[in-house]
Parts: C-alpha cells; sequence; structure tokens
C-alpha cells in the first residue's frame, strides 16, 4: 500500500478512511497467546462476544462459531469470562502464521 | 463607538471574551487569573454571553473540555497561568497536534518551587516548544488588542493553530489603566466566523481525529503539524496590519522604540519594556544613541527580521524573565543569538536574566545594562554572557 507524503495527509491527524481496519489487521500485534474455540463446550452465552474488545468473536446464524484471528490481539478476556465448567476457550501458544515471515 | 474605561488587564481580557463570546469557555481559576475566569462566569449567570462556561475539577480537564469542544468544531478558549498551564502541559500538544486554534489566555507567573504568585515568563517559556503560537503584551491594551487577533490567526485556514497570548501577573493583570474598548460589533466583525475543516458534529462526512500512529505515520504527521505554524508569520503580519486599519492599533511582529541611529540595544519582552521606554528616553536625553527591541511574537520566532533590526547595532543585551537552567543562556536570548550566526558582522551580545517571580526592574537597572552595553561596545569583549538583574550577589 503506498503510505501519503506529509502534503497529502488531511490536516490534524484526522483519518478519513473509515473503517480502514479492513486493511489493517491489527490481530498481528498478537504475541505470545491465543484463545481457541471449543464449540463442543460452548453453551451460546455470548459474554465472550460482549467483553472482546476488538469484536474479534465470530457469530453466524446467531451463534458463536470461533475467533477471528486477524483481529484478535491475544488478551485472553474472551478465556477468562467464559463460564462453562469445562471451558469453551482456552488460552493456547500461538502457532499460526502471523504476519509474512513470523511464526511462533 | 469606542468607549475609553479604566480596567486591569484581567477585566479588559473579560471584556474581550464578552465581545467575541466564543462558543465553549472552559477554565479553572488560578492566581492570578482568577478574576477574568470569575467574571466570565458572572457575565454568563446574566446572560451577556451565550456560550458554555465550563469549570472542570483542574486545567488538565479546562484543556481537555478545550479540546473536545474545538474538535466539535466550536470557537474555544481557556484562561489559566503558572501551575495551571504546567498541569495542562500534555494536553497542550494534543489541543496544537490536532490543529484545533484555541485561544488561551495566559497570565505569566512564576513556577513553584519555591510558591510564588508573580508575575515572571517561566510558566509560557516552558511552553515554547508545545506547537502554540506565542504572543507577549506590554499592557492592558495590548492584551486586549492581542486576545482578539488571536482568533483571526490561529482560526486561519492556513494556521488552525492554537494561540496563548501573555501579560505578566499583577503587574499588568491587577493595575488598572485607560484601555480603548472597540464596539462590540466590530470586534465581531474584525474577528468573523470560524470555519473548521473537520468538525466532529458534521455528521454527514465519516472521519475520525486522533487515532494511533505508528512509526510509519507519526514522523509525517509531526511535521504537517510544523506547516500550520510556519504559515502563520504572513498571517499575523496581515491581520495586525488590519487591526491597525481597522481600530487605528497597527501590530508588528516586534515593535522598535528610538532604534534608527541606535548602537546600543536592549530587548525586552512585556511590561518591563514600558519602563524600560522611559530609561532609552533619559539616555537618549544624556546624547546615548540607545533603544529598544520589545518582542511581541515569540513563536513562531521573527528570526529573520529580528535579525536585520539588530544586525547594525555595536552590542545588544538580551533580557530575559526566565531562565534555562542548564542552557548557554535564557530562551530569548539563544535565539536571537543564534538568528544572528549568519551574518559576517554582527553586534556583542549578553543575557540578563532578571524579575524573576516578580522581582521589580526599573528605570536605574536598564541604565545599568547601558552602562555595561557602552563598555561592552567600546572593548568589543563580553566577560560574562550571562547575568542577573537586581539579585543579591
Ligand atoms: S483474546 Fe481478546 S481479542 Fe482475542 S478473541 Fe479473546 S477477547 Fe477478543
Ligand atoms: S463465553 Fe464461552 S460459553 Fe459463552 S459464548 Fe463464549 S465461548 Fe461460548
Amino acid at each position: 500500500m503506498k503510505k501519503e507524503t506529509w502534503k497529502e495527509l488531511p490536516i490534524g491527524t484526522v483519518n478519513t478512511q473509515a473503517g480502514n481496519s479492513v486493511v489493517n489487521l491489527t490481530g498481528t500485534w498478537r504475541s505470545g497467546r491465543r484463545p481457541e474455540f471449543i464449540e463442543k463446550n460452548c453453551i451460546q452465552c455470548f459474554f465472550c462476544w460482549v467483553y472482546c474488545p476488538h469484536f474479534a468473536i465470530m457469530v453466524k446464524d446467531g451463534k458463536v462459531t470461533g475467533i477471528n484471528y486477524d483481529y484478535c490481539t491475544g488478551c485472553g478476556l474472551c478465556a477468562e469470562e467464559c463460564p462453562t465448567k469445562e471451558k469453551a476457550i482456552v488460552m493456547v501458544a500461538e502457532e499460526i502464521k502471523l504476519a509474512a515471515g513470523r511464526k511462533q | 463607538m469606542k468607549t475609553t474605561k479604566i480596567l486591569n488587564g484581567n477585566q479588559t481580557i473579560a471584556e474581550a471574551v464578552r465581545q467575541i463570546d466564543p462558543d465553549v469557555i472552559a477554565a479553572y481559576p488560578i492566581t492570578p487569573s482568577t478574576a477574568i475566569v470569575e467574571t466570565i462566569a458572572s457575565f454568563r449567570a446574566d446572560g451577556l454571553i451565550t456560550g458554555e462556561f465550563v469549570c472542570p475539577e483542574s486545567e488538565h480537564s479546562a484543556m481537555s473540555v478545550c479540546i473536545g469542544a474545538a474538535s466539535a468544531g466550536g470557537r474555544v478558549m481557556t484562561a489559566t497561568c503558572s501551575q495551571g498551564l504546567a498541569l495542562m502541559w500534555e494536553m497542550l500538544y494534543i489541543a496544537a497536534g490536532l490543529r484545533l486554534p484555541i485561544v488561551a489566555s495566559i497570565v505569566n507567573r512564576a513556577l513553584s518551587a519555591p510558591i510564588n504568585i508573580h508575575g515572571d515568563h517561566s510558566d509560557t517559556m516552558g511552553a515554547r516548544d508545545t506547537g502554540w503560537i506565542q504572543i507577549y503584551s506590554e499592557n492592558c491594551q495590548e492584551a486586549y488588542d492581542n486576545f482578539i487577533q488571536a482568533f483571526r490567526i490561529g482560526e486561519h485556514p492556513d494556521v488552525l493553530t492554537p494561540v496563548m497570548v501573555g501579560f505578566d501577573g499583577f503587574i499588568i493583570s491587577h493595575s488598572a489603566e485607560v484601555v480603548e474598548l472597540e464596539e462590540d460589533a466590530a470586534v465581531k466583525k474584525f474577528i468573523g466566523d470560524f470555519k473548521p475543516p473537520f468538525p466532529l458534529l458534521d455528521t454527514s462526512r465519516k472521519f475520525t481525529v486522533g487515532p494511533i500512529d505508528f512509526t510509519d505515520y507519526y514522523f509525517e504527521h509531526k511535521r504537517s503539524q510544523i506547516e500550520g505554524i510556519e504559515n502563520s508569520p504572513p498571517v499575523i503580519e496581515e491581520v495586525g496590519k488590519e487591526f491597525g486599519k481597522t481600530f487605528g492599533r497597527p501590530y508588528g511582529f516586534f515593535e522598535e522604540y528610538k532604534m534608527d541611529d541606535a548602537e546600543l540595544a536592549i530587548v525586552v519582552m512585556s511590561s518591563a519594556a514600558g519602563t524600560c521606554k522611559d530609561a532609552v528616553d533619559e539616555l537618549r536625553s544624556e546624547g546615548k544613541r540607545i533603544g529598544l527591541l520589545k518582542p511581541r511574537v515569540f513563536r513562531p520566532f521573527p528570526h529573520l527580521k529580528i535579525a536585520e533590526a539588530l544586525k547594525k547595532m555595536k552590542a545588544v543585551a538580551v533580557l530575559d524573565r526566565s531562565s534555562a537552567p542548564g542552557a548557554f543562556g535564557a530562551p530569548l536570548f539563544t535565539e536571537i543569538r543564534s538568528a544572528l550566526y549568519d551574518y559576517e558582522k554582527r553586534p556583542k551580545l549578553v543575557n540578563y536574566v532578571y524579575g524573576l517571580g516578580g522581582r521589580d526592574i526599573k528605570v536605574e537597572h536598564f541604565k545599568d545594562v547601558a552602562g555595561k552595553l557602552e563598555r561592552i561596545a567600546d572593548s568589543g569583549k563580553v566577560d560574562e554572557l550571562l547575568g542577573y538583574i537586581n539579585l543579591r550577589e
């Protein structure tokens, strides 16, 4: 992506590209741990969805279906708040490829 | 019609605020500028102004309210001094970085410790690199005139930069002088409307203000911010001229007093310049070729113009009402000395710190400085680069 020169930027730190998180994958900051969704333990209480600060809990047809790792920062709130006895979200060591050339 | 009134500095600024009637005023009272905030509050209670008056729990919050209100698209101001300005610190940078033309009236006062409520320039000099435009006033009239012009300068579309207007604590804030007030309508007309480029209350456009920048954008945004204040000199000049045409009192970057054939010059800002004029008059009657240069605009620093005005002098004393511990001179001095660097033939320069914590500076002190300047001019030598005036040694 071509980055603007200082003369091309709108005044005063204004960002006119609404919704630019489509291209800015904030999940690439994640390091160390990531949440893992275990569907069979899930009671669909939506606590994880409410608490996730990055809207990274994926929902389809009214049901939690997993985690969007493009935006999940690995904060662990969802796993902490998941109320089931056998947790439906657990934090595991990071394994997936984050950004080009980076793997743990 | 103009009205002539007897007002002190604080009352003068309050009158200007009443005439301008900004959309939002957010301020916290602090000596010696408390009367500005109190008077604005009573104006609001009496229905003399329509703008929102917000008195939050601290100056940090006052500047935060200003930033929010200005981001929304309002014409916004605050008033503070000393510790209050210091408490606004991080928000000052944010106001400048977001390019919000907030206007702040600053009654210049010393900073603790030791605690002191009297006038010096430590507060605004400490804020000299926050990105704000800084204008200093000699007396009540100049405070009024500068405060009105500040809105026009800061809100100019090429500038969009916050402006602080200073005048000396107690010496001006609490001393009554004859002040010419312009007609309310004339002041409003001079200032005109503020058209913010990205008001958050405009919901027809999608944008966000002040998101995080990483290593890939912060530098570009900072460079873009610098452009605002770099664009301001022609605007300051134009507004000063137009103010003169409209109200009969023109303004430039600095005032020159008896500088035409001067060989020696004293540079001093704000109220002490008034005393210095008396000293210059007395010295002139004794046949000394001495003049005064009184800077008005400190940020942006008019380095080329000041250097041109001083380059032919034999010796120049720069008087600072603040100190810069550990630097080789106080703020005004280092700027001016650096401004003269490119001239092959340049005056000898000496720096004097005076008036910290409100310590008096009198005609006799300026005459002492003139004596020292004569010796420097004769010998071509500056024995002590930095001295102190009226300090018990
Ligand atoms: S770890 Fe944090 S960011 Fe990731 S899905 Fe859970 S709550 Fe959201
Ligand atoms: S908090 Fe746990 S149980 Fe509730 S919806 Fe999320 S994953 Fe399922």
